[in-house]
């Protein structure tokens, strides 16, 4: 599959956060990050806490600011200084999902206030009844119902809560939503009616995600490419078949092996992986993120490059024998 | 099975929580018999109650919540009977200890951790604050901090989260509790981080030989830890089960639905099951089954009058309508047949969770 004739959506170009800037050493958050995320696919960026994953989230949203690099959006630069105009463009088109729906919605105000306030702000509708019109689409959209409007978040469950969270992002009839660990807060039962959901409405709408989570079970149900990032670089980046298959990076698959399965007889007895950064042999020249196989991508220096080569080379023979029976 | 020691014994238990007028009944009639030695696991969703049924173990219910049938038999006493403070003196913290999900509420974060873990040992064991440190730096030698003597002077703040549930861990164990409690230790923690702290308490156990009971929604994580499983809905179990019968072999339509909504057992581009509705209020009586509104192999029954457990093995009880001579035959969803074989394929060379083990 090549990526060459897809339309680039958003391209993150050899980006650094840095907090803390100007002090003696500020932190480096997130280090030259470098993806595109493609209309209509779901991206994922898995990774633990601390590793950055939110912030590149944040700063696609202009919340954090870059300290290097830019966030390319429908080939406008939309990081740093711009415009107003292209501001409110970009506030409208990108949206946020947030983790906690109890926590990201007003508790004072009801459902139609909650979801409508994207577009009051933004005076996106022609008169009242308009208004009104788009609430109530935007509710079903997401199965919930007009009469639920002038509920209050505590009337409803948390998955109800965590669907009125997407309402609030759909109504602004964005091009791409930034969901951060849109399930880990739900409870189990809840967790597949949203990405059911979530699976539903890009089909209808021709949504793209960017989809923020540290469990690859869920990543690997939902997404089309996944990028894992460990310590604020990114380490590996393919499609999502392809980096289960394939997995190249030793953190890829420390958190490949940490996935825990449904299943005693074959848990039990596994060992987890175990990625230790600071005992990787540091030796050779500088490692970046290169590309092993089209659209494969690798962070390694020549060395291990090789490595992976060799290792990647054994698994298509080992299919290629398997597949001749 | 039936021949080992049974170390804790929860008879029929019920709490009820006075929430300003009205009343919750929480815990529904839960009875658990706890081998000596195991590790049992209690699964479900939040608010079926996993927590609340063990803090009856503890004297810990908040003060709201009363248990108001039933008793826990330990030791030769009813813990239920237990009332002051100085009743629970040498049971809780002592021989039945608890690790909570998030370390950072846990630990105080304006003192040392070595003083935190030596306070516990010096109360329960009446040691001197030499003897005290000497095995409070052995035991976090023991659950993994590297450089103990040297971190037993810092604070939780300087420690990542993992570090500091292993210090949970470490005071939890450091007085060689009988039965440990593990509620959601690990929720709180990221997957790598998880998986380390699991093998941890099971290592643990092994060289301990305490008795665990592992309170999580993680069914993943039931699969690595468990002996036992008893799955929770509505404030009471309705399977109770060896792990394999519960994974390979589960009866209630509840323990289907779970499982099948693994996203672990997923196809991308079609849609994951999942359970419709919500969980039922206890403030109101439970008329029949309390999942039958969301079970779409609910008969009428379900709705009338509430099964009783039905015996499917020695060690496996599940209660459903459906295991009466009377009921239909129905066969559990497609998505968890033939479980093993499946997760078999996925994790074995060329599946998508295969892992090199070296």
């Amino acid at each position: 599959m090549s990526n060459k004739n897809k339309e680039v959506l958003l391209s993150v170009k050899g980006v650094d956060i840095s907090f803390d800037v100007g002090k003696k050493k500020p932190f480096r958050a997130v280090k030259n990050a470098n993806f595109d995320i493609y209309r209509g696919e779901t991206f994922a960026l898995v990774g633990e806490s601390g590793s950055g994953k939110t912030t590149i989230g944040r700063a696609i949203l202009r919340i954090n600011e870059l300290s290097k690099g830019e966030i390319i959006f429908k080939g406008k630069k939309i990081s740093g200084k711009i415009s107003k105009e292209d501001d409110r463009e970009v506030i409208r088109s990108i949206q946020m999902i947030f983790q906690d729906p109890a926590a990201s919605l007003n508790e004072r105000a009801n459902i139609e206030y909650c979801v409508s306030e994207g577009i009051n702000n933004f005076h996106l509708y022609t008169d009242e009844a308009d208004r009104i019109a788009k609430v109530d689409k935007a509710l079903m959209d997401v199965g919930l119902l007009p009469e639920h409007k002038s509920r209050y978040p505590h009337e409803f469950s948390g998955g109800q809560r965590q669907r009125v969270g997407i309402a609030r992002a759909m109504i602004m009839e964005p091009e791409l939503i930034v969901a951060d660990e849109p399930i880990s807060a739900l409870d189990v039962s809840i967790r597949a009616q949203v990405l059911n959901l979530m699976n539903k409405l890009k089909d209808e709408k021709g949504l793209t995600y960017l989809f923020i989570a540290h469990d690859l079970s869920v990543v690997r149900f939902i997404s089309d490419r996944i990028a894992v990032i460990h310590l604020g670089r990114i380490v590996e980046i393919a499609e999502t078949e392809e980096l289960f298959k394939h997995p190249l990076h030793p953190y890829t698959i420390s958190l490949l092996s940490a996935v825990p399965m449904p299943d005693p007889q074959i848990e039990k007895p596994k060992k987890h992986v175990v990625y230790d950064e600071s005992k990787r042999d540091h030796s050779g020249p500088k490692p970046i993120l290169q590309e092993i196989r089209p659209g494969h991508l690798v962070f390694g220096n020549d060395r291990e490059m090789a490595e992976y080569e060799a290792k990647l080379q054994e698994m298509e023979k080992a299919e290629a024998e398997a597949l001749k029976g | 099975m039936s021949e080992r020691k049974i170390i804790l014994s929860a008879k029929d238990i019920e709490v009820q929580f006075r929430v300003r007028d009205n009343y919750l009944n929480a815990i529904r009639g839960v009875s658990l018999d706890l081998y000596d030695g195991e590790t049992f696991a209690i699964v479900g969703e939040s608010g079926s109650g996993k927590s609340v049924f063990t803090k009856t173990f503890t004297g810990m219910l908040e003060s709201n919540g009363k248990i108001t049938n039933g008793s826990v038999m330990y030791d030769g006493k009813d813990l239920t009977k237990l009332v002051s403070d100085k009743d629970w003196e040498g049971i809780r913290g002592a021989k039945i200890a608890t690790i909570f999900q998030d370390p950072m509420t846990s630990l105080n974060p304006i003192r040392t951790i070595g003083s935190q873990i030596t306070e516990v040992i010096i109360k329960h064991q009446k040691v001197s604050a030499d003897e005290a440190k000497k095995q409070a730096v052995d035991i976090m030698d023991r659950v993994g901090i590297i450089d103990a003597e040297k971190r037993f002077n810092e604070y939780p703040f300087q420690y990542s989260g993992g570090m500091r549930q292993r210090i949970v861990i470490a005071i939890a164990l450091s007085c060689h509790p009988e039965i440990l409690i593990c509620d959601e230790p690990t929720t709180a923690l990221d997957v790598t981080i998880q998986a380390q702290i699991i093998d941890l308490i099971k290592d643990l156990q092994k060289e301990l030989k305490f008795t665990t009971i592992y309170i999580t929604h993680d069914l993943g994580v039931v699969a690595n830890v468990a002996d036992r499983v008893g799955v929770m809905y509505g404030g009471q179990i309705i399977e109770i089960g060896t792990v394999e019968e519960i994974f390979y072999d589960p009866a209630h339509p509840y323990t289907w639905a779970l499982l099948s909504s693994l996203p672990q057992l997923g196809v991308k581009g079609q849609e994951l099951s999942y359970i419709t509705g919500t969980p039922p209020s206890l403030y109101n009586i439970i008329k029949g089954d309390a999942f039958a509104p969301r079970n779409k192999y609910a008969l009428k029954i379900d709705f009338e009058e509430e099964p009783p457990f039905f015996k499917i093995t020695d060690t496996h009880y599940a209660k459903t309508w459906l295991l009466d001579p009377r009921a239909p035959k129905v066969e559990k969803p497609e998505a968890i047949r033939n479980l093993h074989e499946k997760i078999a394929s996925m994790t074995s060379k060329g599946g998508a969770y295969y892992v090199e083990q070296k």
